[in-house]
């Protein structure tokens, strides 16, 4: 989309610019909505209702979203479970290589705090949101099919409000926590005691 | 010759889960293939010493977390046998029920992703359809699709619901048909039967020797079940018979899985028609369980083999060590001989033959 | 076959081992010093029990008692192997050599123990990453991410 990000850029400095810019977001924004390729980033109890959504009793292509697990050909990253130490360097790189613009729906409590590895655990990382800018959060444990299809509906109402201009975005970077470093957890569970 | 090193995973479709597998290539052969686990290990044996024993069974859900049933019980059956609880005979047939339902959900997912892995995913879809039916059913007995956290220590946590019997009943009924449907779909197909047959043989002894359960080891011909073999709760008091596979490879395995399945039907028809009235629940327990010092190990036939936990109490109501035997831990562990010499492509087909799930494997 | 015919069938075979037999809880269990560990578990497999179940090591302080479970197809019982090893010197021998199921296992074990197995053929982290520091499963671990729980009861 480079063709795209330069001709927002440009539009954005012209004067009077602001209009076609911001109607080429709407017609942009739209047809981003009704295509939200994801990837399904499943690895534990979440993985099997997002199977159960995609096939044929929840039905989830009728939404637009078709799973793919090539990260190159996806528009929004569904982490469905619990993310690790040991599997969060491969998370982070996926989401890496997953092309701008892009969101990410946290499926589960698992991967929106921890949920029921939050305390006495020493290998799990409480939130995805830890290292990756979260768009929707699903609770549940597991969530139900419907609640993944609400999250999507919710994350095209968020789409329709972004821009083509990479200075209007929120960033996207993702910082994997580092051992030793403060987090969010810990100062977070003293508090909730 | 030079050799190709390949990363499979850990986040790859094809290996049902976070397991990533570096394979050494010679040209397309395979001459070593490792399995490199742990990529959901969350602690869960770290995590019960610090919970009261009714607080555990909510963490044994999340272990194998396509038949959480099985590790509700399992883990049960260890503390009912540390505590020396006695449960009432109506809970033992529901449990029953509800396991060989799982077992049914269970390998509906083993079966569909055989048939993905072939690039059969009609297959999946039917399987699927089936699945759906019986986590309708776990969802009437206790409001949850997945974790269901219902066999409880001394019992289940509520009886059946109005009308349950007789939707489970309209289940059995057709579930056996659509099973041969499902047969003649996946396994009649020549493709399917041309990438299945042949690939991954495990001879009889490395089966027994790397300590495979389940329909993994039953396939070699391995003639153990525990079930039958060591009969627990009313087992005994039911007929059904153990299907054996002659070869040891995919096929064998996929197709012990289907026969599992119909089997389980005749054991859920025997065990609705027994079904008594009567008490779900132990009466008398206290709240706080807090059994007598020592360890207690029980163990049962889950969908993928012998699920045991080892339980070490010190007298005090947490644990002071749970272990759990996983049966899937011990099947993968025999993927290294069972690729060796086969495709980069085969190594997939046996991966799912092995029907591997990675909450378990990994704790 | 009962408990108490494999006790006499054991006694038969291998008088040695018989005063170090007892049942707790309806299971066989053969306590074992360390040393002699690697010998009763060929003993046994002579006998039968053709395979091993789980490995596990529990931690009571300042010694690890591990656990061994074999079970035998044809006597359908499983029995417990165990030993006791101090914890300043946390080595036993593997029996890797007798079972490969033992292979996994006791790499699951020094992975979350420490406990270092003389013999095995691959003795390296399996669950945890290669760099992780400490022994998890010890109930002296300290790590500054567990966030413990608080006491409700």
């Amino acid at each position: 989309m480079a063709f795209v990000d330069d001709l927002g850029a440009a539009l954005d400095k012209t004067p009077g610019g602001g209009i076609i810019l911001t109607s080429l977001d709407a017609v942009m924004d739209w047809s981003r909505g009704k295509s939200l390729w994801m990837m399904p980033m499943g690895t534990a109890c979440c993985a099997m209702e997002l199977i159960a959504a995609s096939f044929s009793r929840f039905d989830f292509d009728r939404l637009g979203s078709i799973p793919r697990p090539d990260p190159r050909h996806t528009d929004v990253m569904v982490v469905a479970g619990t993310i690790t130490r040991k599997m969060a360097p491969a998370v982070k790189r996926l989401w890496e290589q997953m092309p701008e613009p892009k969101w990410c729906i946290a499926m589960g409590n698992c991967a929106v705090s921890g949920g029921i590895f939050y305390y006495d655990t020493y290998s799990v990382i409480r939130g995805v949101d830890e290292f990756l800018p979260v768009d929707v959060y699903i609770s549940g444990c597991p969530p139900r099919p419907e609640a993944l299809q609400d999250a999507i509906l919710r994350l095209r109402e968020q789409v329709k409000s972004e821009s083509i201009v990479a200075s209007r975005r929120r960033p996207v970077e993702s910082i994997l926590p580092q051992p030793g470093s403060p987090r969010r957890g810990a100062s977070a569970g003293g508090e909730a005691e | 010759m030079t050799e190709t090193v390949v990363n499979i995973g850990p986040s790859h479709p094809s290996t049902h889960g976070v397991c990533r597998v570096v394979v050494h290539l010679d040209g397309e052969i395979i001459t070593h293939a490792e399995p490199i686990i742990g990529h959901l290990h969350r602690g869960i044996e770290k995590m019960a010493e610090n919970r009261t024993y009714l607080q555990v069974v909510p963490l044994t859900d999340r272990l194998d977390y396509v038949g959480s049933m099985y590790a509700n019980w399992a883990y049960c059956r260890a503390v009912e046998r540390l505590a020396g609880i006695r449960v009432p005979e109506r809970a033992e047939y529901i449990r029953v029920i509800v396991c060989e339902l799982q077992r049914i959900a269970s390998h509906m997912m083993g079966i569909g992703s055989t048939g993905a892995d072939t690039g059969a995913f009609t297959a999946f879809m039917y399987t699927f359809a089936q699945r759906e039916m019986v986590v309708e059913l776990f969802e009437l007995l206790c409001g949850a699709r997945l974790t269901y956290n219902y066999v409880r220590p001394g019992g289940v946590s509520q009886d059946l619901p109005e009308g349950w019997v007789e939707q489970c009943r309209t289940f059995i009924a057709q579930h056996p048909s659509a099973m041969l449907e499902i047969d003649r779909l996946l396994f009649g197909n020549v493709i399917a039967r041309a990438r299945l047959k042949g690939v991954g043989v495990l001879s009889p002894e490395d089966a027994v020797g790397w300590g495979t359960s389940g329909p993994v080891a039953r396939a070699s011909g391995v003639d153990w079940d525990l079930r039958r073999d060591d009969p627990y709760s009313v087992y005994p008091r039911f007929d059904f018979s153990v299907p054996l596979g002659d070869n040891g490879d995919s096929y064998d395995r996929g197709r012990v899985r289907v026969w599992e399945c119909v089997e389980a039907c005749r054991i859920i028809g025997q065990a609705l028609d027994q079904l008594e009235p009567g008490l779900v629940h132990a009466e008398g327990l206290p709240r706080l369980l807090a059994p007598r010092p020592g360890d207690a190990y029980d163990h049962i036939e889950s969908a993928r083999g012998s699920l045991g936990v080892y339980l070490v109490s010190d007298g005090t109501p947490r644990p002071w060590r749970m272990k759990v035997r996983s049966p899937a831990f011990c099947n993968l562990s025999v993927l290294p001989i069972l690729a060796q010499g086969h495709t980069l492509s085969d190594l997939v087909v046996i991966l799912g033959s092995l029907d591997p799930v990675f909450g378990e494997v990994d704790r | 076959m009962k408990i108490e015919d494999l006790r006499a069938h054991l006694c038969e075979t291998y008088p040695d081992l018989c005063p170090l037999f007892s049942i707790e809880f309806g299971d066989g269990v053969l306590g074992v010093s360390a040393k002699r560990l690697h010998e009763a578990a060929s003993d046994l497999k002579e006998l039968g029990f053709d395979r091993l179940g789980m490995v596990t090591a529990v931690d009571y302080g300042d010694e690890f008692e591990m656990v061994y479970r074999i079970q035998s197809r044809d006597m359908y019982a499983g029995i417990f192997l165990k030993a006791r090893i101090k914890r300043d010197k946390p080595v036993i021998a593997s029996v890797c050599d007798l079972w490969p199921a033992a292979n996994w296992q006791e790499r699951e074990v020094f992975d979350l123990f420490g406990i270092v197995f003389e013999g095995h053929p691959d003795l390296r982290r399996i669950l945890l990453t290669d760099d992780w520091v400490g022994f998890p499963l010890r109930k002296d671990y300290e790590d500054d991410r567990i966030i413990r729980r608080p006491d409700y009861i």
